[in-house]
């Protein structure tokens, strides 16, 4: 294996540096999110990862974005889907500029195979990665079977730590279909690291990997 | 509304600084000479409620000195983050998004407004009638019947207790009190004094001489000494304090208990509703207390008897 590569974020401007901290303070502000570290706290290295989280809200993929200490969160990118980041205006350039999101394609077998390849192709720049593995947002109360995504990553990667995070309430702040948030108080919890053991087969490890989300406060 | 910084006002301001530096050297010398570590951990939470109590000092006194307007914004951010708290940990359900965004964002400002505008008839029961019949009506439109009247009634009660009970804490700088115009924000400061002193001097009363506990399912934490010690002390406080007041001392004293009574009752339903719920605190916003509810609830309960008696007695 190569020498892990260190990860440069895309140059950003100062307006873009400005409204990205604006966004962080204001994602705080409305989620009340407190980020809890139940495995180890992250250290002063940035060292990649991979973050896998509960989904059930829009402000799941923004809210454990701005949870993490700034020098790391300008190294992770969370993984969004196109259908709803990948669109002109605002939405659009938050996701672009600020998320410096990996945009991918779901739903067909050939967009899975471009979103794995652009998966690869940022975990090899270095970059850390937010990973959604449910796919597609939950009910917010159980947490659905996880997708191969997650699986094909550790494959990939078996140096890196996956980090399991569960986020309560955001589904209650901004449920699906509502446009508008209700300011409740929301935590992102993050667990102890995982990873692939040696021969583990898919089922085995997605199945460990929903429990890790499980042991954090999810419900089966 | 203007407010006359008399020498009064000062000498209770005053008096809340000796207060806490007293509270700040003793915390210090403990530090110094506790060395068994669980007792460390107590003096650690001691200090770091001092602390909190410095910055909430600070802020209320800042907001004060802006005259009433900075008051009624002061408390209305505490009833929006109360509410916050309590809905929080209160389950509702999907069909009730679009009720709570109305709780936040329209009743939360409208009750406050209608302090700041000094609008008496309109406040008294904006939220127990018109949200009252609101909440329920707007959820039902959503269409989900589930636990229909249990989730109305978490929403009106935390409306209740979170906005419309705080919000008589300010309300006290409208009362036209014959002889004592301009001097309310004494009243305000009278009754958050004996209020939270209460509270404090009930924690040092039930650590140091508490044996019997009154609900120990409720609250492991109040006792018979404690609450009576409290209480008693609070009260010879309140009425020791009555120069600051409308008040003559006897009724002063009479005040002050009923106030202490209310603030004791407040503590003791929201623990039921946290032993209920299940956790310890509501939140974690003021370090060493828990959240901004864990704070007023005493005075959730306390300003609108407080309101009223003075309302109904002096104006």
């Amino acid at each position: 294996m190569s020498e892990p590569a260190i990860y440069t974020p895309p140059p950003r401007s100062r307006t873009a540096d400005l409204a990205a901290g604006v966004l962080v303070a204001l994602t705080r502000l409305v989620t009340g999110a407190q980020a809890r570290w139940v495995g180890p706290a992250p250290g002063p290295e940035a060292t990649q990862r991979v973050y896998f989280a509960n989904h059930s809200s829009h402000l799941d993929a923004l809210v454990l974005w701005a949870a993490l200490p700034s020098d790391l969160r300008r190294r992770t990118r969370p993984v969004a889907a196109a259908d709803y980041w990948d669109r002109p205006g605002l939405r659009g350039w938050i996701s672009r500029e600020l998320l410096n999101a990996v945009l991918v394609d779901r739903g067909s077998a050939q967009g899975g195979r471009e979103a794995l390849a652009r998966l690869s192709s940022a975990l090899a720049a270095g970059a850390s990665l937010i990973l959604f593995p449910e796919g597609t947002r939950g009910d917010g109360v159980t947490i659905g079977d996880l997708k191969p995504g997650l699986y094909f990553v550790a494959k990939e990667r078996p140096d890196l730590d996956l980090v399991p995070v569960y986020l309560q309430n955001l589904c209650r702040i901004l449920p699906k279909g509502e446009i508008l948030p209700v300011p409740l108080l929301g935590s992102s919890t993050f667990g102890p690291p995982l990873r692939l053991e040696p021969g583990e087969g898919r089922r085995t490890f997605l199945d460990r990997a929903r429990n890790a989300l499980i042991a954090l406060g999810g419900q089966p | 509304m203007n407010i006359v910084w008399d020498r009064e006002i000062i000498a209770l301001l005053a008096g809340i600084v000796g207060l806490l530096v007293l509270a700040s050297a003793i915390g210090w010398v403990l530090a110094q000479r506790v060395q068994a570590e669980s007792g460390q951990a107590v003096v650690a939470n001691l200090n770091a409620r001092v602390r909190a109590w410095w910055i909430m000092t600070a802020v209320f006194t800042a907001a004060l000195a802006t005259g009433g307007i900075g008051s009624v914004i002061l408390f209305g951010l505490t009833s929006f983050i109360a509410l916050r708290e309590f809905i929080t940990l209160t389950p509702t359900r999907r069909a009730d998004h679009r009720t709570l965004f109305w709780a936040f964002f329209v009743f939360v400002p409208v009750q406050y407004w209608l302090v700041a505008t000094h609008w008496y008839g309109l406040f008294v029961i904006f939220i127990p009638v018109y949200a009252f019949l609101f909440v329920p009506v707007r959820s039902v439109l959503a269409g989900d019947t589930e636990d229909f009247l249990a989730r109305t009634a978490k929403i009106q009660w935390g409306l209740m207790v979170a906005v419309y009970c705080v919000s008589h804490a300010p309300a006290l700088l409208m009362l036209d009190i014959p002889g004592y115009a301009g001097e309310n924000a004494k009243l305000l400061l009278y009754l958050i004094v004996v209020v939270q002193l209460s509270d404090v001097l009930q924690y040092v009363f039930g650590k140091t001489l508490g044996r019997h506990k009154i609900v120990p399912k409720v609250s492991p934490n109040k006792t018979w000494e404690g609450t009576i010690g409290g209480i008693a002390a609070a009260t010879l406080i309140g009425t020791a304090l009555w120069w600051a007041t409308p008040f003559s001392p006897w009724e002063a004293a009479g005040i002050a208990l009923v106030v202490n009574l209310a603030g004791f009752a407040g503590g003791l339903c929201m623990s039921a509703i946290k032993r209920d719920r299940g956790i310890k605190d509501f939140g974690s916003l003021i370090q060493g207390h828990g959240g901004v509810l864990d704070r007023i609830d005493s005075l959730c309960f306390a300003a609108p008897l407080f309101f009223h008696l003075v309302r109904y007695l002096y104006t």
